[in-house]
């Protein structure tokens, strides 16, 4: 469980983050939704200590992480993989490197080990005979792929990704938002996941947080999302046009 | 006076959480393969034909008769050894690896890969910076001798085959009045560019903000930086130096 108390974020004049408070839940996928610009990612950032809040806390499993000390952050940090919008993949290194690396810099684990973990990784997110491969050489999709593979490859107890569909085609989106949802279950972990696709909210989210101009307006599970009576969500979730068909035909 | 003093706490925060010492042998190792491969022909050829055109004016301009051939040799090893291996060659260098090591880390920095190091708990500018600069102190100096050789072969070369100076004239030439500190100097020479040169281009692609266009901003900074460092250090170290 990762709980956010009172986060404000402001970059120079520009308020992002108005104090924000939420509960993520363990053995769920919770969500953070909102228009482009809303502070997703800031928020995002600010939990796992990229950014630091101007105000607020950051708890993880009551462990202060904001205020916690050298030892404790890195402990903490050990336990955390994360997925970035772009996929962050070290384009210097192939694939299995890439899927390795967190075990070399916080494992003692020798090298067949790691390679024995890595590869059961990179087949759990369907990926084979590609662990040779520059970073340059795969797809968008297979690179999203890797950044799962290497988001989970220690055994994390918290995972974040930060849009992690964004540029893929539909099928290809629905199967990345299955592999995170049914990761999050199998291993019992607390997933974040930041998007604005509304396949995925209706899909995997089963906590939902709607951020507004950095303010958080509503949250819920994804069955009560059409039903809210917040102005806001009803013009983000009807946006699409299945989904105003949708209310259309059942008024 | 701001950005400078960005740079020496740039420079402090390369040493605190530092990661294993085995994890920095092999990254040094690695950039000293990738400097030596990316500059060591560059260099050879440079300082090849500085060395023989070097050669080529010296005789040329040497119109009175009374002054002995060898003295040819004698100018262009001062020339070479003293300014043109460390200090020319620190130009060279500081716009082939220089500028690859700021785009490296600025494209690094734009595509996040530095922010996902700091989220596995590594102290990402003591991992990635401080290899490169203790990999360029050790590459330059040998690229620095491996230059002025080179520029002393180029002279031989050239000026025995086009019938200025005799071989024993020109080795004769080489060794007359040699004073061994002079190589110190260039050493030395060497490894404050080198330091400069890394820190100040890692520096520069470190704190790139934006995208691309930021990125080639931030290699073009990184050279003209450092090369008007190199000629401000050059200039103290040669009055303290010398
Ligand atoms: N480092 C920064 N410095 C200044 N402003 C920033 C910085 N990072 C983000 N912002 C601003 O904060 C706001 C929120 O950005 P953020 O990246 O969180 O949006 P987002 O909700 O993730 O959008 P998207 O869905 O497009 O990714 C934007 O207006 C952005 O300009
Ligand atoms: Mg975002």
């Amino acid at each position: 469980m990762i709980k956010i108390k009172d986060i404000s974020k402001t970059f120079g004049k520009k308020i992002v983050l108005q104090n924000i408070n939420a509960e993520f839940e363990k053995g769920k996928t919770n969500l953070i939704i909102g228009a482009s610009g809303t502070g997703k990612s800031v928020l995002l950032k600010c939990i796992v200590g990229l950014i630091k809040p101007d105000d607020g806390w950051v708890y993880y499993d009551l462990r202060n992480f904001t205020e916690a000390d050298k030892e404790t952050k890195s402990e903490i940090r050990r336990e955390i993989g994360m997925l970035f919008q772009g996929g962050a993949l070290f384009d210097s290194k192939n694939v299995e490197d890439n899927v390795m690396f967190p075990l070399d810099v916080l494992t003692k684990m020798s090298y067949d080990e790691k390679l024995d973990r890595a590869n059961h990784c990179l087949k759990r997110v369907g990926l084979e005979n590609v662990n040779k491969k520059y970073i340059s050489e795969i797809s968008g999709g297979m690179k999203k792929r890797v950044g799962i593979a290497r988001a989970i490859v220690n055994n994390p107890n918290y995972l974040f990704c930060d849009e992690p569909n964004s540029g893929l085609d539909p099928q290809t989106s629905v199967l990345i938002d299955e592999l995170i949802s049914e990761i999050t279950h199998e291993l019992d972990i607390t997933t974040i996941v930041v998007t604005h696709d509304m396949n995925s909210v209706m899909g995997i989210g089963e906590k939902i947080i709607f951020l507004y101009k950095g303010m958080k307006l509503w949250e819920g599970h994804h069955k009560d999302i059409t039903h809210s009576n917040v102005p806001e969500l009803d013009d983000f979730v009807f946006a699409n046009k299945v989904m105003s068909k949708m209310r259309d035909g059942k008024v | 006076m701001k950005g400078f003093g960005r740079y020496v706490i740039f420079l402090g925060s390369l040493f605190v959480r530092r990661e294993s010492f085995k994890t920095y042998y092999k990254l040094v190792l690695e950039e000293c393969v990738q400097i030596g491969v990316n500059s060591a022909f560059l260099f050879m050829l440079v300082s090849t034909f500085i060395g023989a055109v070097t050669t080529v004016q010296t005789a040329f301009n040497m119109v009175n008769p009374l002054i002995p051939r060898f003295v040819i040799s004698q100018v262009v090893r001062e020339m070479t050894v003293l300014e043109l291996a460390p200090t020319v060659m620190a130009l060279i260098y500081a716009g082939k690896i220089g500028s690859s090591m700021a785009g490296g880390l600025g494209t690094m920095r734009i595509t996040e890969q530095i922010d996902a190091l700091e989220v596995m708990g590594i102290n990402s500018s003591s991992y990635l910076v401080l290899p490169k600069i203790i990999a360029s102190m050790l590459m330059y100096p040998m690229l620095v001798i491996l230059s002025g050789v080179c520029s002393l072969v180029g002279g031989y070369i050239v000026g025995t085959f086009i019938h200025i100076v005799t071989p024993n004239e020109y080795v004769a030439g080489l060794r007359f009045a040699f004073n061994p500190t002079e190589i110190s100097v260039a050493l030395i020479k060497g490894i404050v560019f080198a330091f400069l040169i890394a820190s100040i281009s890692s520096f520069k692609g470190y704190f790139t903000k934006g995208g691309a266009l930021e990125v080639g901003i931030a290699t073009t900074e990184a050279v003209t930086t450092s090369v008007i460092a190199i000629l401000l250090m050059d200039y103290f170290l040669v009055n303290i130096l010398l």
